[in-house]
């Protein structure tokens, strides 16, 4: 296998597009990737997508959007892994360049959420889940992780602010990114007074969904001269799908192993990794992606928050372009936001939220409650 | 609604028939075909007794479609006496009651209607807080 890079990449804002549709996003993201990386075409388009079948009424996206955006003939073809389907589109670009079976691969996130209502695309999301056991009970996928929060505090004594610094890590950062759903700043005060969703998730500890397209084009590092952005890490592995099912509710075995697997391939540990881009659908998932991949000891991870490690000057930073909870959550294009956003900080372009010296960056996508996840480390190489 | 969905799914929501490893012994439900203990396979059925305690639990106030009409109600996850753990409604019950811990039992309930698409009603378990049995 050869080592692969990323040549070019692009996004379009998370928001509630309504004039535009599902190809018109895919296009904007995938067009400025192109155009970054001075080509008009790749070989293969990989387009990680969750719910245009159930939302859009669309399959087929492969075909769907390689014809819009003009990559007629091409091998095209989409990846479903839930919410981690934009990080596992990713991996099939980078094993079809790595591989040899194309010198380049177009990978596109993307979702197009708002057209239906809120109560049918909450159905939507529930699909990640078991659909027999856990989504015929009548719980939602916020609800999913509202048991998971629930035994961990129970467990571990924490309170529900102690879960604050997350959100509002996330919503600070996200001020200074134009590509970002919310920006607006958030207080302690306004985390624990924010409307319930599922106890004890409230708004403030939830992403909001949203519209939206992320895009990088992949090729043989060996092609490339100067500094460039290579993937050193790439890993995915899964647990059961309900999380009643699994030997240990409170931990991401699959974040464990993809990220183990990932950190040697990279050849660095936890400590080397300069930013995280986690996947912070809920704030307890932050708490347990953060001790799954070694950051933080079983039920210590809160801890990180309220000392201050995690904004982009601690001793990790995470959702530095405000993660998923203020960047917003387009579930499909998710994983490919933060294939970008770690690309942005390799280059050095975030401004105030830029992490010093960032050279090793870590991507991590969550699909469903934990039971599909991708870990990716990019490093910047001279 | 999807009737050989809910049909093919009955001797679990109505009696709660899970299986047991012919292996190991370990019980198993939902149904699978290996076995989460041993992974041997697993196919003999066992009938589980309905009692558990609480494991968590949450109030749901933003519901999918077609549960909205009983929003805000309660889900826990509640581990089985024979040790595997399911997601089920909470019934019977006062949210501000509900406890980590708390014994409960199943009972069979409706889980929710197709509306007026055919009328179909679908039942289920459930479970409550466990009645003290004189």
């Amino acid at each position: 296998m050869r080592p692969v890079a990323i040549l070019g990449i692009g996004q379009t804002q998370v928001d509630e597009h309504w004039d535009k549709s599902l190809k018109e996003l895919a296009g904007e993201a995938a067009f400025a990737a192109l155009n970054e990386a001075g080509i008009k075409r790749a070989d293969a388009l990989f387009v990680g997508n969750m719910l245009a079948p159930i939302v859009d009424g669309q399959n087929q996206l492969g075909a769907h959007i390689a014809d819009w955006i003009g990559m007629w003939g091409s091998e095209a073809v989409k990846i479903e892994a839930a919410c981690g389907s934009g990080a596992a589109a990713f991996r099939a670009g980078l094993m079809a360049v790595a591989a040899g079976e194309a010198e380049s691969a177009l990978v596109l996130g993307v979702e197009k959420m708002t057209d239906k209502a809120g109560h049918d695309v909450t159905s939507a999301l529930a699909t990640a889940a078991d659909a027999d056991y856990e989504v015929e009970q009548g719980v939602s996928f916020v609800g999913l992780n509202a048991l998971v929060m629930r035994r961990y505090m129970h467990e571990y004594g924490w309170k529900h602010a102690d879960f604050a610094p997350f959100s509002i890590n996330a919503h600070a950062n996200a001020i200074h990114n134009p590509f970002a759903r919310l920006h607006q700043k958030i207080t302690a005060e306004q985390f624990e007074k924010s409307s319930m969703v599922a106890t004890p998730i409230n708004l403030l500890d939830a992403s909001p969904i949203g519209d939206g397209a992320a895009a990088a084009l992949l090729v043989p590092a060996e092609k490339l001269t100067g500094r460039k952005i290579i993937v050193a890490g790439s890993a995915s592995a899964t647990d059961t799908i309900a999380v009643h099912a699994r030997r240990e509710p409170l931990f991401l075995s699959a974040a464990y192993a993809s990220a183990k697997q990932a950190y040697a391939q990279a050849g660095v540990a936890p400590d080397e990794i300069d930013l995280f881009e986690l996947h912070d659908a809920f704030s307890i998932m932050s708490a347990l992606s953060l001790e799954a991949c070694g950051f933080a000891e079983r039920g210590q991870a809160p801890r990180l928050g309220l000392d201050g490690e995690i904004t982009p000057h601690g001793r990790l930073p995470v959702c530095t372009r405000g993660g998923l909870k203020a960047r917003g959550h387009p579930v499909g294009a998710t994983g490919m936001y933060q294939i970008v956003e770690v690309v942005q900080q390799l280059r050095g372009e975030c401004g105030v939220t830029q992490v010093a010296e960032a050279r090793v960056g870590m991507a991590q996508n969550i699909g469903g409650s934990g039971a599909t996840i991708l870990t990716h480390i990019l490093k910047s190489e001279p | 609604m999807e009737i050989p969905r809910h049909w093919r799914l009955k001797k679990q929501r109505y009696a709660l028939i899970g299986e047991v490893c012919p292996h190991c012994d370990a019980k198993i439900f939902p149904p699978r075909d290996v076995c989460p203990e041993c992974h041997r396979e697993a196919k003999d059925l066992f009938q589980f007794s309905g009692k558990g305690e609480i494991y968590s639990y949450t109030t749901i106030y933003e519901a999918p479609s077609g549960f909205d009409s009983n929003a805000p109600y309660t889900v826990a996850l509640v581990k089985l006496s024979e040790g595997p753990m399911i997601t089920a409604q909470l019934t019977d019950v006062d949210a501000a009651q509900v406890q980590i811990g708390m014994p409960v039992e199943m009972v069979t309930r409706k889980m929710r209607d197709d509306g007026d698409e055919r009328g179909m009603i679908v039942y289920g378990y459930k479970f409550r807080p466990t009645l003290n049995h004189i």
